[in-house]
């Protein structure tokens, strides 16, 4: 267009590879709104229902509060006990994956597999499942937390054994350290605050998690949540709802203290 | 020889300060424990868990495709459908909510503090819960399960966002602004090329937790995979929940090996 | 030209950065402003095109206040004045090309430049600025895989797209090295000689200063102590401006790398 450029303007890059991507994401959404029946038209139509039904939550019944208090220490318990179990199972596990402890990779590598396993499985997953086993209450849904808390803290754990400092491990292979002498003297004391953060860490997802372990049956307060909606006393619901969120913030606010202080 | 004992005095640490959380500790584990009190457990457990075992071990591989469509790769499907609209849902919703929450975009901490609350409130949520509500308004299915992980990603994925944006650097903002851009240019063209690969990097991380999160939403009706599950699971059809379950185990693998090749690619 | 009308900057925590400043840049001259770190140096720059908000006085650019501008007006001065910063302040997941193009935005309407439909003389333009800083050929380039002086250049590029009637840099080649500190250096004067582009320049380094510099001003503690061309300023100056400890700071001599 303009004869008297003679620079050599450097071609710009092909924008085929970004057209593709943008054809495939929008298959991909419109493929899962097919799929999954979504519509904003439908939404549209059952919006004053949501309405309706904030306006049902609101104000929520404050006197409902003592019914729940029982559960909701239930579930805080539940929340302790499984992650307290969980911390406990999950110290051998992590032993056995740190590829820096371990140097064996025929044992490393499946107890990792395994511990992928375990998290790939939601918590009310295995909630429902131990339901089934255990029959209803607290039990199924501290067992549930426990595996839960294992995958979590195991993983954790093991990364940050593996990315301690060398040097005092070897030092002490050096003087002759059995193996049990390098964790307790060498390990240990590198990981340990780690590793208390990791379960409060997972603590409070515990207790998130706890409060609607009750919807498939596993204790807690979100049993309350079945009795209520069923029965369609939304300011019921709206109080456990309240209540849960207050005593998960305190509880975060408490363990994010806590972490803080230790790292 | 030297009679002389050295005496090297400890460095005192607090050690009223450890006796207390170890008494709180102690306090807290005896009330945990004395109020469960001893389980029962029911007689039938150990059969049924070798049920379960056999069940995953045997599984009733006809189910993955059956002719009439209500087999394991349309619950499979299903689910992921669910998460991919959730996600992408929330994606969106979640970036004004990113921007209000994030200290470096306003003046003031008054306002970043109530974003970062009302992100608070959304996580606390129980998406569960919300797909119940969900249930009430649009009906079973599964658009209220996308609706229910739509609206409850918004309260992570907001947070991550509002970090991803508190983080960046100020200076190409500045350059900006010398350049004389508005606020919405300085924001096209300072901040968002910078916070994008970071955005999409934890909406990833979202979608996988979604994935996890939509094979459960069927328990209460709120489609995917969850649903057939807790049938036989009732029904104690063992067999069809062994192989649910890995359908679930290797759906959740694979996604998670794709989207974390993908966020490696991102960051 | 600049204007300085009494300008003084005081910190809310009472700290006062500049104190009653007066000068007078004219159009095309080099201007090397010297000092010692929290001498004044960058407040003063930075208060031309109003990054920094001054207290007192009033900055005049051609004739306008600035000070009193707002809003549209304010950035329609701004998208005169170009600015180099000490550590580049690109976008660096960007391309060289989209950089260079940011300086074009205040040109434009807020919906256009969103969807980049910048006019076709303004990628001759960016084109142009990038090839008279040597980088043409990484225009398609993503910022963040060139090396900093060529970075520094994009930049300088940034500011030659924006059409600017001023330039202003903040210690440009304080994370450089020394020879890519020469060929950024020789950019702007180039540039300066050849498109008359008013320059003035924050450095630390007394010997690049002497260099490059048609005038330098010497600010110690938020006041202008030395004012004057290039050729006048000798030792004594130096010192004067940074205090006695330059002789021994080695500061002046050629040991400086």
């Amino acid at each position: 267009m303009n004869p008297e450029q003679k620079r050599t303007i450097p071609p710009s890059p092909s924008k085929i590879k970004g057209y593709i991507t943008a054809i495939l994401f929008i298959i991909l959404i419109w493929g899962s709104s097919v799929k999954t029946e979504s519509s904003i038209g439908e939404f549209i139509v059952g919006f004053p229902n949501i309405m309706d039904l904030l306006g049902q939550m609101f104000p929520p019944n404050w006197g409902y509060f003592n019914n729940i208090t029982d559960a909701m220490l239930e579930t805080i318990r539940m929340a302790v006990i499984g992650t307290t179990f969980g911390a406990i199972l999950s110290i051998p596990v992590t032993l056995f994956s740190a590829s820096n402890l371990v140097q064996n990779a025929w044992i490393f590598y499946p107890v990792r597999f395994i511990l992928n396993l375990i998290r790939t499985i939601p918590d009310l997953l295995l909630a429902a499942i131990f339901v089934a086993i255990f029959g209803l209450g607290s039990l199924p849904g501290i067992l549930s937390l426990t595996v839960f808390s294992i995958g979590i803290i195991a993983k954790l754990t093991y990364e940050a054994i593996e990315s301690i400092d060398q040097g005092p491990l070897e030092a002490m292979t050096a003087v002759g350290a059995n193996k049990i002498q390098l964790i307790v003297f060498g390990v240990i004391p590198q990981v340990l605050a780690y590793f208390i953060s990791y379960i409060l860490y997972t603590f409070e997802i515990n207790v998130r998690a706890a409060a609607v372990l009750g919807l498939v049956g596993a204790g807690g307060i979100g049993l309350f949540y079945n009795k209520t909606l069923g029965f369609l006393e939304y300011d019921k619901a709206s109080s456990i709802i309240l209540y849960t969120l207050v005593v998960v913030l305190f509880i975060d606010f408490i363990s994010t203290k806590l972490r803080e202080k230790l790292i | 020889m030297s009679e002389t004992t050295r005496i090297i005095p400890k460095p005192k640490k607090n050690k009223i300060g450890l006796w207390f959380i170890y008494s709180a500790l102690l306090l807290i584990y005896i009330w945990a424990f004395s109020g469960m009190g001893l389980p029962e457990i029911k007689q039938t457990a150990g059969q049924i868990s070798k049920a379960i075992f056999s069940g995953i071990f045997h599984p009733d591989w006809n189910y993955i495709s059956e002719p009439g469509g209500e087999d394991l790769l349309h619950g499979l499907l299903d689910t992921l459908a669910i998460a991919i609209l959730g996600t992408f849902i929330s994606a969106f919703l979640c970036i004004p909510f990113a921007f209000w929450s994030a200290a470096n975009m306003s003046k003031g901490r008054a306002i970043p503090s109530f974003g970062k609350f009302a992100l608070s409130f959304i996580r606390t949520f129980p998406e569960l819960v919300m797909a119940i509500m969900f249930i009430k308004a649009v009906g079973p299915g599964s658009f209220a399960g996308v609706l229910a992980l739509g609206l409850h990603s918004i309260g992570m994925l907001g947070k991550l966002f509002s970090e991803e944006i508190e983080n960046m650097d100020s200076g190409p903002t500045e350059a900006l602004i010398a350049t004389g851009a508005n606020r919405i240019q300085t924001l096209w063209f300072a901040i968002i090329p910078q916070v994008i690969p970071g955005f999409l990097s934890y909406t990833l991380y979202r979608f996988e937790i979604n994935v996890r999160s939509a094979t459960i939403l069927g328990v209460i009706g709120a489609g995917g995979i969850g649903t057939p599950l807790i049938f036989a699971l009732t029904s104690r059809d063992w067999n069809r929940v062994g192989i649910i379950l890995i359908g679930i185990i290797v759906m959740v693998t694979m996604i998670d090996l794709i989207s974390g090749y993908l966020r490696k690619k991102f960051i | 030209m600049i204007e300085f009308i009494d300008v003084s900057k005081t910190y809310p925590n009472g700290f006062q950065g500049l104190k009653k400043i007066n000068l007078k840049i004219e159009k095309g001259e080099f201007v090397v402003i010297v000092g010692l770190s929290g001498a004044g140096k960058s407040t003063l720059l930075r208060s031309i095109n109003k990054l920094n908000e001054i207290t007192d006085g009033e900055i005049l650019i051609d004739g306008i206040s600035i000070t009193d501008a707002t809003g549209a007006d304010l950035r329609r001065i701004r998208r005169d004045i170009g600015m180099i910063f000490q550590n580049f302040n690109l976008v660096k997941r960007s391309t060289v090309l989209r950089n260079v193009l940011s300086g074009r935005v205040g040109y434009h309407s807020t919906w256009r430049t969103i969807f980049g439909l910048f006019p076709k003389e303004d990628e001759n333009l960016a084109f142009d600025a990038l090839e008279r800083v040597n980088i043409l050929d990484k225009a398609y380039t993503r910022a963040d895989q060139l090396s900093g002086g060529q970075q520094q250049r994009v930049s300088i590029a940034r500011a030659l797209a924006q059409e600017a009637k001023i330039i202003l840099a903040d210690e440009p080649v304080a994370s450089l090295d020394p020879l890519t500190t020469k060929q950024v250096m020789d950019d702007l004067q180039r540039i300066n000689q050849e498109l008359g582009i008013t320059t003035i320049v924050n450095l630390h380094h007394v010997e690049l200063a002497k260099e490059y510099a048609t005038r330098i001003i010497g600010m110690r503690a938020g006041e202008v102590v030395f004012d004057g061309p290039a050729a006048k300023a000798d030792d004594e100056t130096f010192a004067e401006i940074y205090g006695q400890g330059i002789k021994e700071s080695g500061l002046l001599g050629e040991s400086v790398s």
